[in-house]
């Protein structure tokens, strides 16, 4: 730590002068910040108060800046000083505009602001400007796994954005599952009848791209680094090997229809007239290379009756078949039903279903199935039962309620079954456990990542690849690898296009980040980055195995080897790292432990408790940013202090805050579970599962369990969070003031 | 038919085309989407003669149910209030179509026979087709005797204040029951209705032949 020269400033726009004593603010800066520089300025976002402080660090050497304005959430191109540790202290969101503009107000409303000062102080000079992540890769090869429809596009998206392509397929052809299509669902007016699977088009595409460097009947044997840096082996069929560097990849590995053998009520694998939908495309391809009709396989009797069962195997609430609905088969029904109609208006095509769902303009294309005379019936079907050459499907009439409805003699079964990802190895089921998943397993991985943690993307509980649905949609727990088309949630041929150009954008954008050093979403651009004194280090693996991102890697002697380019900045290694040793050059366990201790704590005569406010800086912080923009008024004995997640909290904040008097801590985070929230995915969860221990610390320093409260909070309870924050400091005026003050 | 060739129509199209080929608007059957709008419309829901809803009687055209469609009363309940065909959002002619089928059921001879609606069309239409004018008193009467002669009795007993009434202020006049008065030119008439329906049988076989 060299010279250092920290700075305050405090603004007195926004109502700030008048609502708070600004000259006693900058001698809190002074005095108890210990700042030798303390300014306040009338308007300090302007041009003349940024000129200023300009002005401080061309010319005083100011290294270090305290800014006591808005939110660190407001103004944030004003006061962007990137050569600069900068702190916000926030007075006018987190003070002023939460409190009442009244005289008995004032003087707790000017002992908040007082005390973010004090913070502010304190915080910045634990931290130093952040550098970048000196671990960097150049390398701007975009690698697409999967030929089908998503990876092709993909190529030719990113491609055309000037970015070189490999692309890997497993099988000898390019075209994937839209291959197998006689024809698609129409996506251009006016949705009436089936069209060109367009499939030969994007394969000619890739074929004739330069930029696109394609292996087939080659898979993925091996991916090492981070992104930037990625070094994949791939390994194709003659045995050889070939070594891509690579920047970023898109994992477009597709979809396995479910297998309809597990189907045997419904005739699934029992009769050769039972087909599911890709049976049904091989014979309308066959029947369309001869004379056009279709025929049963069982004798080739052309067909004159054919039944469509939706939902077969899917929306399963007993749990032995798929939960979901897949989205694609009631349009690829209706498509299939048209095959018929098509050539010979008089078989009798009928769609049993339960919810016909067609979204977008598949309601057009809906209509027009029925008026080529497709019949739609709305019932649920129990069984089908062949013979020789027919079947008889029996079903329960929802609209007639007649539960013994059947119908006999048809001569073909479609079984519309779901789409099973094929995301690889699931790397958080144990193997025992997974004969038991009602999702086949498939034991072969797709990415054979080098990583810790296992080999492939960690998926969701339906076997999908996980990713911030809300908020990150193709983004998958490993930077730099991005999923798109149905191997992320099922999904028809349209919506794979645009998923695949989404998720080449996005790996563009990460490669691009890699290089520059920057963090990848969600703290986008983020030049700070895990620095670890791994002398201190005593090899727990407590980092390694709770990094949500599979950043962290072990060496020979099991310690941690941050893979910074990997690394998404949540901090989720700092609060589980027991013996503190790792820590952001401005986010560490002492910056915001230093905040906690710069409070100043009154007496337990005084009846002004302190209550301690970790806040994830994503959706609390913003949720009560927003409060103080609605006037939501909250009690002036809080302290909030954000954080980039609840996963980055320590321990020792806590134990460290109640030592210092404060009378209770409140840890807000987003959502966790299944249905989670969290931007770092695992992280409110992780965060969780430490904090439910602290119950221990609370009996050693023998306090009440209300001390502690953690509250789930998501970015729009901008009316409840100060609710809760109100109840809680009642309840604490309950519980007493904690014994610990005056120490 | 025999009851294996009964099973086996079920749910086949066969009843369907029979509906589209010969019932006015029945083309529009098969455009139904089962949403319901129409049942939850329906003013008559709350009658008890109401056993089938239209969005069910068009499942049950779909499903091949043909003797029981055409023998229902259901259709013949509708009031043409059109809130089903202002609902729909398929656009579906619903009224009509009630209509429609319930024609075609009264020309097949399968229609409920003493059917209130039914009964009365036909005695409204005789009634009025016979002199070229409507006989309120001949209609009114053949309504209340529609039941056997001692309900007729009971009925119009229960009507007597409101006959008086009609009688004082001379809206009533009760030599109407003998002949009554007829429009001028009562041949013209008859030629002209025998005239329509022939047209109508023409067109009709001409739909039946394809």
């Amino acid at each position: 730590m060299a010279d250092i020269k920290v700075a305050a400033y405090i603004c007195k726009g926004c109502g700030l002068g008048e609502r708070l004593d600004a000259d006693a603010l900058v001698k809190i800066a002074q005095k108890d910040g210990k700042v030798p520089m303390a300014k306040s300025h009338e308007f300090l976002c302007n041009a003349d108060g940024v000129a200023m402080i300009r002005n401080d660090i061309a010319n005083e050497g100011v290294t270090h800046i305290m800014i006591g304005a808005c939110s660190r959430r407001a103004k944030t191109e004003a006061f962007f000083f990137p050569e600069n540790a900068v702190a916000r202290a926030n007075l006018r969101e987190g003070v002023i505009w939460i409190r009442p503009d009244t005289d008995e107000a004032r003087e707790t409303t000017q002992e908040m602001a007082e005390d973010y000062i004090r913070m502010g102080c304190a915080e910045v000079k634990a931290m130093t400007a952040p550098g970048g992540n000196p671990n960097t890769g150049t390398s701007k090869t975009l690698l697409v796994v999967g030929g089908g429809v998503t990876g092709m596009t993909t190529a030719i998206e990113a491609s055309k954005t000037g970015y070189p392509v490999v692309l890997v397929e497993k099988s000898g052809a390019l075209g994937g599952w839209a291959a197998k299509l006689y024809k698609r669902v129409p996506v251009h007016e006016p949705y009436k009848s089936p069209a060109d699977t367009g499939v030969g088009d994007l394969v000619a595409q890739v074929q004739g791209d330069s930029n696109i460097k394609v292996y087939l009947n080659a898979t993925v044997a091996k991916t090492d680094g981070a992104p930037g840096r990625f070094v994949v082996d791939i390994a194709t069929e003659s045995g050889a090997t070939h070594t891509e560097d690579i920047g970023a990849i898109v994992q477009a590995s597709g979809f396995t229809l479910y297998d309809m053998n597990k189907l045997p009520e419904l005739g699934g694998g029992k009769s050769a007239n039972v087909v599911d939908q890709a049976g049904l495309e091989a014979l309308a391809i066959a029947a369309a290379a001869g004379d056009g009709v279709i025929r049963r396989p069982s004798d080739g009797q052309p067909v004159k009756s054919v039944v469509f069962v939706q939902c077969a195997g899917q929306r399963d609430p007993t749990g032995t078949h798929l939960s979901f609905c897949s989205g694609f088969c009631c349009n690829a029904s209706i498509k299939q039903a048209m095959y018929f109609k098509d050539t010979n208006p008089s078989v009798d095509t009928t769609i049993i279903y339960t919810d016909l769902r067609t979204p977008g303009n598949g309601e057009d294309f809906y209509r027009s199935a029925q008026e080529k005379g497709v019949i739609f019936t709305k019932g649920k079907v129990a069984e089908v039962v062949p013979t020789a050459n027919t079947s008889t499907v029996k079903f329960n009439d929802l609209i007639l309620g007649d539960a013994d409805a059947s119908m006999v003699d048809v001569d073909l079964v479609v079984l519309a079954t779901g789409q099973v990802a094929n995301s690889g190895i699931n790397i958080d089921a144990p193997a025992a456990a997974a004969e038991e998943g009602a999702v086949e397993i498939k034991p072969i991985s797709i990415l054979n990542l080098t990583y810790r943690q296992g080999k492939d993307v960690p998926q969701l509980k339906q076997g999908f690849t996980d990713s911030h649905f809300i908020c990150f949609p193709y983004e998958t727990r490993r930077t730099g690898i991005y999923t798109a088309g149905p191997v992320r949630r099922p999904m028809d041929i349209a919506q794979a296009r645009e998923d695949a150009t989404g998720a080449a954008l996005k790996a563009i954008q990460a490669l691009e980040n890699a290089e520059l050093g920057r963090a990848a979403h969600p703290r986008s651009g983020d030049l700070s980055f895990p620095k670890v004194r791994l002398e201190g280090c005593t090899q727990c693996k407590r980092c390694t195995v709770e990094c949500p991102f599979g950043a962290i890697d072990e060496d020979e002697k099991r310690f941690p080897v941050f893979n910074e380019s990997r690394c998404r900045r949540c901090g989720t290694c700092m609060g589980a790292c027991p013996v503190r040793v790792i820590s952001f050059e401005n986010y560490s366990v002492n910056s915001v432990g230093a905040q906690i201790k710069a409070v100043d704590i009154p007496d337990e005569f005084s009846e002004k408790p302190r209550i301690l406010i970790l806040a994830c800086e994503n959706d609390a912080y913003p949720a009560l940013d927003m409060a103080g923009m609605s006037r939501n008024e909250y009690s002036a004995f809080v302290r909030i202090i954000p954080i980039r997640c609840l996963g980055s909290v320590n321990t020792i904040w806590i134990t460290d805050a109640l030592n210092a008097g404060y009378d209770g801590v409140m840890l807000m985070g987003c959502k966790s579970g299944d249905e989670y929230q969290c931007h770092f995915v695992k992280g409110s969860e992780l965060g969780r599962v430490r904090m439910s221990k602290i119950d221990d610390t609370l009996k050693t320093l023998n306090l009440e369990s209300e001390r502690v409260r953690d509250l789930e909070v998501a970015i729009t309870d901008i009316e409840r969070v100060p609710e809760m924050i109100n109840k809680y400091a009642a309840e604490l005026v309950a519980v007493g003031p904690s014994p610990f003050k005056g120490f | 038919m025999s009851a294996n060739t009964a099973m086996a129509e079920k749910y086949r199209n066969n009843f369907l085309k029979e509906i589209e080929d010969q019932v006015e608007m029945g083309d529009w059957v098969k455009m139904c989407m089962q949403c319901g709008v129409c049942s939850g419309s329906c003013p008559t829901n709350f009658q008890s003669a109401w056993e089938h809803p239209p969005q069910e009687l068009f499942m049950m055209i779909r499903a091949g149910k043909r003797e029981e469609v055409l023998t229902t009363s259901s259709m013949w309940n509708c009031t043409s209030c059109y809130n089903c065909i202002v609902r729909c959002p398929r656009k579906l002619p619903i009224t009509h179509i009630m209509h429609g089928i319930a024609e075609y059921a009264h020309r097949l001879g399968m229609a409920p026979k003493m059917q209130p609606t039914r009964f009365f069309s036909g005695l409204f239409w005789k009634n009025c087709t016979h002199t070229g004018r409507v006989n309120e008193l001949k209609l009114s009467l053949g309504l209340y005797f529609k039941d056997g002669f001692a309900q007729g009795v009971k009925n119009g007993m229960a009507m007597q204040t409101v006959a008086l009434g009609l009688l004082k202020a001379k809206r009533l006049n009760p030599f109407e029951l003998f002949g009554g008065h007829k429009c001028k030119d009562q041949k013209g008439i008859q030629a002209m209705l025998k005239k329509a329906y022939e047209i109508e049988r023409s067109r009709k076989t001409a739909k039946m032949a394809g």
